[in-house]
């Protein structure tokens, strides 16, 4: 058994080793290993001038990383939450998504951000928030969102050789995910999965609400309601087509996220139901997402705010009953 | 909550001074070890940031203000909070997530608030407490108060983009900002001088034309005249002062934190400068304290907290249903 946080490190490993340009940094990756350990044990094996400790600067060091990637390297930099990435967010956002565009396909950023994201800790309101959804709204990035073992472990080898920049969302919860790491090779970063089977509706979720919604199928499954599970993998550009192919087969959709509803990805994954699939649908859409509220410390608040797999359940019952 | 008594700290040179800072740094390290072990019994969760060790600044920083002035603090802030005298109360249940905490348990250890005693809180975002400073004080300058806002922060937040733009704009318009860097010498696991290309913090502070002094931060009465000092010259001339405490902390970075980055034998020779130790010997080489007198402030802060813990015990928390309450204001104009 493989845990997703070494899943995450051998990915990282295995670029080192097959390619001299790639280099990990960010705040305490080094001797510390990574505020959650993902590098541990790799400054051993590749020195302090890969493995690069940066001062708490998060602008900088992330915009350094578009230098250093515009200029022939490949670097993965990796900011301890998503945050802290606000700190860079005009690296992210006005320089890494822009400069293939601006600079009329010139300069590329061939380049990788990790970063945590998500709740369910209790690290109250500068900790917690998921953030994604509003990274895949920028044209320019693509965002990945590793739900599994296996994802973890399969999604950065084909993120490094993006020749654009590539955001990959860790959640928090899933450091300790055990899983079988069968396949050590590329994933592909282009398609949704199916991860579980169903008829009769679609759940569609990603990251730290996969779990979410598989427990919510088995729930339903004891009812005699068979969920289909989709796990979107890929944030931007989405897989509308295997949502879309689900949706036809099942009539009936609820979108999971952990984002808050408005503006949301949740919102524009039921917009693009609506859009392409609105005729094959027995009801509206649904969507069960975190509470509009900073995320609160006490843990009967902050699981209140996050979608639970109850209210999945009483999503879907809703919609058949 | 009211500025109470626990926090009142006789003037210099006069009879119960020390004592009273003593006192203060007790009650800040025995609150801190009594939530180890309801860390360890998950009364306490998430992230929690311990001060052990650095107890003099805000025991020393604290007296130098009036209830007028305006702290703000970081993660790290539970010392900075008792000193400012928000209560233990109130801090406890803070961290059991009570509503009867000073940020209705919404906010947990990270997040101390408190109104009344102009306690901004609670950053847990590095370098994010600087700028609202820099704004605090500006709007007292703007209002004609006379307040000083007092803001802590680290080391590590030198390298933040925040910690120069607040110096330049601060020193820039001339504003009551006592700038409180709390060296300790780590940034979570790197060492200053793997971190700073310059570790001469007051020699960057003083570049934006701002006063900048070094103050050894394991000696409370040190920290208190710097401390006082700075003050009295913020409040002459209305311009910011920037104040270095060298200091340490002798627990992890944060109860998640392995510390496998430093060596024991380090942490043994600052614990040998223990700012509690070195008052008692002090205070004790000049006559001021028998051995009764400090087992009579041990028994007073055991009684404080025993107390703290207890009400945090019984309190409640919020009603579910009020979760997404707060977010806005609920009265409009
Ligand atoms: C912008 C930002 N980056 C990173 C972190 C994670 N983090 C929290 S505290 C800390 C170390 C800060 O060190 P310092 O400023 O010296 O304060 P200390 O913890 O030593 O009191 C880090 C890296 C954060 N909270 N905010
Ligand atoms: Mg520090």
């Amino acid at each position: 058994m493989t845990t997703y946080r070494e899943a995450m490190r051998e990915a990282i490993r295995a670029a080192m080793r097959a390619d001299e340009r790639v280099f990990l940094m960010g705040e305490d990756v080094g001797p510390y290993g990574g505020t959650f350990a993902v590098s541990l044990g790799l400054l051993e094996e590749f020195g302090p001038e890969r493995i690069r400790d940066t001062p708490l600067s998060e602008s900088t060091f992330v915009g350094a990383g578009i230098g250093a990637a515009m200029n022939g390297m490949r670097p993965i930099v990796e900011v301890m939450t998503v945050n802290f990435s606000m700190l860079a967010l005009d690296q992210i956002v006005n320089n890494a998504a822009t400069l293939r565009h601006m600079s009329g396909n010139q300069f590329g950023v061939p380049l990788v951000i990790r970063m945590t994201t998500g709740a369910g800790r209790q690290l109250a309101a500068q900790h917690s928030h998921s953030l994604e959804g509003w990274y895949a709204h920028i044209p320019g990035l693509r965002i990945l969102a590793p739900g599994t073992v296996t994802d973890a472990y399969g999604m950065l080898a084909p993120a490094l050789a993006d020749p654009d920049p590539v955001l990959i969302f860790e959640h928090g919860t899933l450091y300790n995910l055990d899983g079988e790491l069968d396949d050590q090779t590329a994933v592909d970063i282009d398609s949704a999965a199916v991860r579980r089977p169903g008829r009769d509706v679609t759940l569609i979720a990603y990251g730290g609400t996969l779990g979410t919604a598989l427990t919510a199928a088995e729930q339903l499954s004891g009812d005699g309601v068979e969920a289909e599970v989709i796990d979107l993998r890929t944030l931007r550009p989405l897989d509308d087509e295997t949502v879309m192919g689900s949706v036809r087969r099942t009539h009936r959709a609820v979108i999971v996220d952990e984002g808050w509803r408005s503006g949301s990805l949740a919102a524009e994954i039921s917009a693009r139901i609506t859009e392409q699939a609105f005729y094959d649908l027995d009801a509206p859409v649904d969507r069960v997402c975190s509470a509009e509220v900073p995320m609160p410390y006490p843990r009967h608040l902050e699981q209140a705010a996050l979608p639970q797999p109850d209210d999945v359940v009483a999503a879907v019952a809703r919609m058949t009953g | 909550m009211s500025v109470t008594a626990t926090n009142q700290i006789a003037p210099t040179g006069q009879d119960g001074h020390r004592r009273d800072l003593l006192h203060q740094m007790l009650r800040i390290r025995r609150f801190e070890e009594r939530c180890v072990e309801l860390y360890s019994a998950e009364h306490i969760r998430g992230f929690m940031h311990l001060y052990i060790g650095e107890e003099a600044v805000a025991t020393g920083v604290m007296p130098a203000l009036t209830p007028q002035d305006a702290v703000v603090s970081t993660y790290r802030e539970h010392g900075h909070a008792l000193a400012r005298g928000v209560t233990a109360e109130a801090v406890m249940a803070e961290m059991f997530g009570k509503v009867t905490g000073c940020s209705l348990g919404r906010g947990g250890s990270m997040h101390l608030f408190d109104a009344a005693t102009r306690f901004y809180g609670g950053n847990a975002i590095v370098g994010g407490g600087l700028p609202l400073a820099v704004g605090l004080a500006l709007a007292d300058r703007m209002r004609d108060r006379q307040g000083v806002t007092a803001c802590f922060f680290g080391d590590g937040a030198v390298a933040e983009g925040e910690f120069h733009e607040s110096l330049n704009l601060a020193t820039l318009w001339r504003l009551p900002v006592l700038f409180c860097c709390e060296n300790n010498l780590y940034a979570m696991g790197t060492r200053i001088d793997r971190a700073q290309a310059s570790t001469d913090l007051t020699g960057r502070a003083a570049s934006y034309g701002l006063e900048a002094t070094s103050v050894d931060g394991m000696d409370v009465l040190a920290v208190e005249t710097a401390a006082r000092s700075a003050t009295e010259a913020i409040r002459d001339d209305g311009r910011p002062r920037f104040l270095e405490f060298r200091t340490y902390r002798y627990r992890a970075h944060s109860m998640y934190d392995p510390d496998r980055y430093r060596d024991k034998a380090e942490i043994e020779a600052w614990r040998e400068r223990d700012p509690i130790d070195a008052l008692v010997r002090h205070m004790r080489e000049a006559g001021e304290l028998t051995d009764r007198d400090l087992s009579g402030l041990e028994a007073d802060v055991d009684a404080e907290i025993d107390a703290a813990i207890a009400a945090a015990h019984a309190a409640a928390y919020e009603p579910v249903e009020d979760l997404t309450r707060f977010v806005y204001a609920e009265v409009s104009p």
